[in-house]
């Protein structure tokens, strides 16, 4: 049957798929934490970029900002002539730029929300035993903001596996960029496509069962 | 009563308010509130919901800042942008209506933590202290729970135990049995019965008028933000002078 055929071939893809991941989601949640930071900081001129940033990749879709990226990016002369330029020539970094930037908006909401989940009194707590703002930030916000955080963080994780499809659209070979270099000479979409899609969903599968397990071990204080 | 009276006259205050007044934006909170509270001394802070008790005692670990007046707490004034309020609040020792236990560390966690981070306490001196304490507070045997596993009563203790392995020199109870079942609220004011006994300096503020009774050597009553009466409790219970203290006692003993 052509989708068990495929299914190696479409493997093929994997590995891109999850190196665009990883990268994307390591560099996305480092920039989530820093937005997440300026936007609860108190400091308006902190606050204000960040805001600006989360509003702005939030609400445009991905496959534009890879376009912007990817194409748009090129047309400047001064940007060829720098040193980011070897960097911004390749598909695969201007891939990971816009996943991570992506990712970095949508984690910064996720954790400010989460931060500010964490319940006042046990702030006023810490502040009474003498913490001091870091120390409560790290030793009390953190670890029940990051429980707070997980399930919408998975989701996110999710999102971002499905995002990294658009990056077939700037002729790579992730997993759907192989699907469609197959159709394109099997003219088989269905079983083709049917295999990508199995593929991705025993993916997402390793991540939800990930998540799930990184639940139970931050709910074992919830739990009687 | 056994415990000792302190020399109150001779003895400098431990926290001198003097004036103090503090405004959630239109809302008077705080009208020139002046109190001394020596070393060793139980006060107990009473008044109808919304009197100021509980802002009145957050003034004095700076939880809340005053607009007005001075605020003295052994031997260092509030004042805005302190450098190291953590220190001084590192002195006081404050138990909540809510317990505002962590979560996310077991009862020994909770009860280390300040004292390894504040007090640069090593592991072994801070676990002794904490175990020390959770005797003290009779639920030894719960330390390696999550807060979430005891009862409301048990976490009470858990958080006075918490607030006292930083060897503070005054403990303020802010509501400490309002948010407990009746059969609960027992265990927690016997310990801190035993804690008063011991000679430590007490502002609490409850609706526990036996509590007061037994305990207090002066009992304040609170009204619309003011210090309405300050009195030893025989003089308050037996005939307050004031017409809203009489009419505040006359609901809370006959109910």
């Amino acid at each position: 049957m052509l989708i068990a055929v495929s299914l190696p071939k479409i493997a093929g893809g994997v590995v891109l798929t999850l190196k665009l991941l990883v990268v994307s989601l390591l560099t996305g949640t480092l920039l989530g934490i820093g937005a997440a930071l300026m936007r609860i900081s108190g400091n308006r001129l902190l606050a204000w970029p960040s805001f600006a940033y989360s509003y702005v990749f939030r609400g445009t879709p991905m496959l534009v900002q890879l376009f912007i990226i990817y194409y748009g990016l090129s047309q400047f002369e001064w940007l060829r002539n720098s040193m980011v330029w070897p960097i911004l020539r390749e598909p695969f970094w201007c891939a990971v730029i816009a996943l991570s930037l992506n990712c970095g908006a949508y984690s910064a909401e996720i954790l400010r929300a989460a931060i500010r989940g964490v319940d006042q009194g046990l702030h006023e707590a810490g502040r009474a035993l003498g913490l001091t703002t870091r120390q409560r930030f790290l030793f009390i916000t953190t670890p029940i903001a990051v429980r707070l955080a997980l399930p919408a963080y998975g989701n996110e994780m999710i999102g971002l596996l499905k995002g990294t499809a658009l990056v077939s659209m700037i002729a790579m070979n992730d997993i759907t960029g192989v699907a469609r270099t197959i159709v394109a000479k099997t003219f088989a979409p269905y079983e083709i496509f049917i295999a990508a899609a199995i593929v991705y969903l025993s993916i997402t599968w390793v991540i939800q069962h990930g998540i799930r397990l990184a639940e139970l071990h931050f709910n074992r204080y919830i739990k009687k | 009563m056994s415990h000792p009276m302190p020399t109150t006259q001779q003895t400098e205050a431990i926290i001198m308010l003097d004036g103090v007044g503090k405004r959630f934006g239109d809302f008077h909170a705080l009208k020139a509130c002046s109190m001394l509270v020596h070393k060793g001394q139980k006060i107990v802070l009473c008044g109808p919901s919304g009197s100021g008790k509980s802002t009145l005692i957050r003034c004095i670990n700076r939880l809340e800042e005053h607009d007005s007046g001075r605020i003295v707490v052994a031997g260092t004034e509030l004042t805005r942008n302190m450098p190291d309020i953590a220190a001084v609040q590192s002195e006081i020792g404050m138990v909540f209506q809510q317990f505002n236990l962590f979560p996310h560390l077991t009862v020994l966690e909770n009860l280390m933590l300040a004292p390894r981070l504040v007090r640069k306490m090593p592991r072994t001196q801070a676990r002794e202290i904490a175990m020390h304490y959770l005797a003290r507070v009779r639920i030894p045997e719960q330390a390696d729970k999550f807060p979430v596993q005891l009862s409301g009563g048990q976490q009470q203790r858990v958080a006075i135990a918490r607030a006292l392995c930083m060897k503070p020199q005054i403990m303020l109870f802010d509501e400490p049995t309002s948010a407990l079942d009746p059969e609960m609220i027992k265990e927690v004011l016997d310990v801190m019965t035993d804690l008063a006994r011991d000679g430590m300096t007490m502002v609490v503020v409850t609706h526990e008028m036996g509590f007061a009774r037994r305990i207090a050597d002066l009992v304040v009553f609170m009204d619309a933000g003011e210090i309405v009466e300050q009195a030893p409790p025989a003089e308050f219970f037996g005939g307050a002078r004031n017409a809203r203290t009489q009419a505040f006692l006359q609901q809370i003993l006959t109910h």
